[in-house]
């Protein structure tokens, strides 16, 4: 906990301010820095995989003359972005048009008010949060039907038929391997399964949940329709997708949201299956007493970050699935597997094995 | 019996390859290792890539060493360019000697071919390694005489230098 280093004055303070302002304050605190990270991951994917295929990347724009390794490139892109106009078909539902961006984006920093970053840093602590966060991260398929629809362009509508199809499929099979994180923690509050797991590396619940947490790390990486499950975008066949139509900013929000998904799937899989917030040597005899045992928001950035770049390494590696692979992934492998896995998990609970150990 | 066995390990074989993400990890340490490899991208304006002595680039006109213009306007330049990018007018000078009063390259006809360097007797027209340059009003794509002589000066070294390096091909 950081709260040790807060001087006394400021604290004091914090407890005078009113409580909604305490809350916008929070809400501040959290997305600021979200949609700074949304706009780097931007460029880290750009890095990533230009390394990844022997280039270099952006490297060029700076801030006041200094190179600085492209860092200032997410900037300019946002900036160009904003400044460009915001078309608006012809023959589009000029309502719903708008709507899309919004829908998509809403859910995507929605699902950032359960999310725990340390022991007792979360804006809610609600004991039905892993069935918001499925809900949230269920309802961001709407922006991408919408959109599809109401931009009234076949491309667009091929692709909102394609993204709707595949997140039905994963959404299944995600929310199966959320059943058996539930089974493992005995929680619905997204601390409390962080606390089921502590003990060190050794207790996290990715290694007896392991196909699980395969299931839902690609299930994830489908549902923010991504590479290699991003035939909703696919570039070759339907140009852009859903958001063909977009310019300006309303595209740039889309871009936000799908980069907010990623880190927010990122997040999720380290706080669910490898302890979030919690030093992976917690319990080792090495690191006692520095600062490696110790609990810490940075374990719970580190984890995520190591999903993020899984996710950039995937479409630096994997070709497009065909869109009957995807259905048969989805269908006739996840969904089994994970049936097959929970009923692995019953049979361990009553055999009180693993996590179940009393 | 033995047939189907075979079958039944390939399939069994599959399953377990399938499921252990072998090739789709095998992809990933590929890259993987590509993440960290040297990386070949040339940084454009402050470094730049060899460039042969054949390269065609911009157009120059060359002159002998006491001055005198090479150009004896023999039109094998003209005849020669397949964008029909070149045309000339030929007149007599007082000294009786046949020169162009007019020579001028399209240069959006132009498809730098080099054709018209390898047609000239006295070498005369040449392509220099000149390739970074834009117009910026309509009209100056055409490169009339006084321009290409005025390149051929201030680049006769590095064309001599060009073309004595690729003379023993020739």
């Amino acid at each position: 906990m950081m709260i040790e280093f807060i001087p006394e004055s400021l604290i004091t303070f914090w407890n005078w301010l009113p409580v909604y302002i305490q809350i916008v304050a929070k809400i501040v605190l959290i997305l600021v820095p979200l949609m700074l990270s949304v706009a780097y991951v931007t460029y880290a994917e750009r890095k990533v995989i230009g390394a990844m295929q022997v280039r270099i990347g952006p490297n060029r724009v700076g801030f006041f003359g200094f190179r600085l390794w492209g860092l200032g490139q997410p900037i300019a892109d946002a900036l160009k972005l904003m400044m460009k106009e915001v078309i608006l078909p012809t023959k589009a539902n000029k309502f719903l048009f708008l709507t899309a961006p919004v829908l998509s984006i809403a859910p995507a920093l929605a699902a950032w008010a359960v999310i725990p970053f340390d022991r007792g840093m979360a804006l809610t602590e609600i004991n039905a949060g892993l069935l918001y966060v499925l809900a949230l991260t269920s309802i961001g398929v709407y922006g991408v039907i919408i959109a599809g629809w109401a931009s009234n362009s076949k491309y667009a509508i091929l692709s909102a038929l394609r993204a709707g199809a595949q997140i039905v499929a994963y959404e299944i099979a995600m929310g199966f391997a959320l059943v058996g994180v539930l089974m493992a923690s005995g929680s619905l509050n997204l601390s409390d399964i962080v606390e089921a797991q502590a003990g060190g590396m050794g207790n996290w619940f990715v290694w007896p949940l392991l196909p699980l947490f395969f299931v839902y790390f690609i299930s994830g990486v489908a549902e923010t329709n991504r590479a290699p499950f991003d035939v909703a975008e696919g570039e070759s066949e339907i140009v852009a997708g859903f958001h063909v139509e977009y310019s300006g900013m309303a595209f740039a929000i889309f871009f936000l949201a799908e980069y907010a998904n990623i880190i927010l799937i990122s997040a999720l899989t380290s706080l669910m299956f490898l302890g979030g917030w919690l030093s992976p040597f917690e319990s080792m005899a090495f690191a006692q007493g520095s600062f490696l045992a110790e609990t810490s928001m940075l374990w719970f950035f580190g984890k995520t970050a190591f999903f993020i770049f899984c996710f950039l390494w995937f479409r630096a590696t994997f070709p497009r699935y065909r869109y009957d692979q995807i259905m048969r992934l989805g269908w006739k492998v996840f969904i089994p597997v994970t049936i097959v896995w929970i009923f692995v998990e019953a049979v361990m609970s009553v055999m009180q094995w693993g996590p179940w150990a009393v | 019996m033995g047939a189907m066995g075979g079958l039944m390990m390939k399939a069994i074989a599959h399953f377990i390859k399938s499921f252990t993400l072998w090739e789709l990890l095998k992809g990933l340490s590929l890259t993987g290792k590509y993440f960290f490899s040297r990386k070949i991208t040339v940084q454009y304006p402050e470094e730049k890539t060899p460039m042969s002595p054949r390269f065609r680039g911009l157009h120059a006109q060359r002159r002998y060493a006491n001055g005198e213009e090479r150009c004896i306007a023999c039109k094998l330049c003209e005849a020669v360019c397949p964008a029909l990018a070149i045309t000339i007018d030929v007149a007599e000078r007082e000294d009786g000697s046949r020169r162009t009063t007019r020579y001028d390259i399209d240069l959006f006809k132009c498809i730098y071919c080099g054709f018209c360097e390898e047609a000239c007797p006295v070498d005369a027209i040449v392509e220099t390694h000149i390739f970074e340059y834009h117009f910026e009003e309509k009209g100056e794509q055409i490169m009339t005489k006084d321009k290409l002589l005025e390149i051929g000066d201030k680049y006769e070294t590095e064309i001599a230098a060009n073309k004595a390096a690729d003379a023993k091909y020739r």
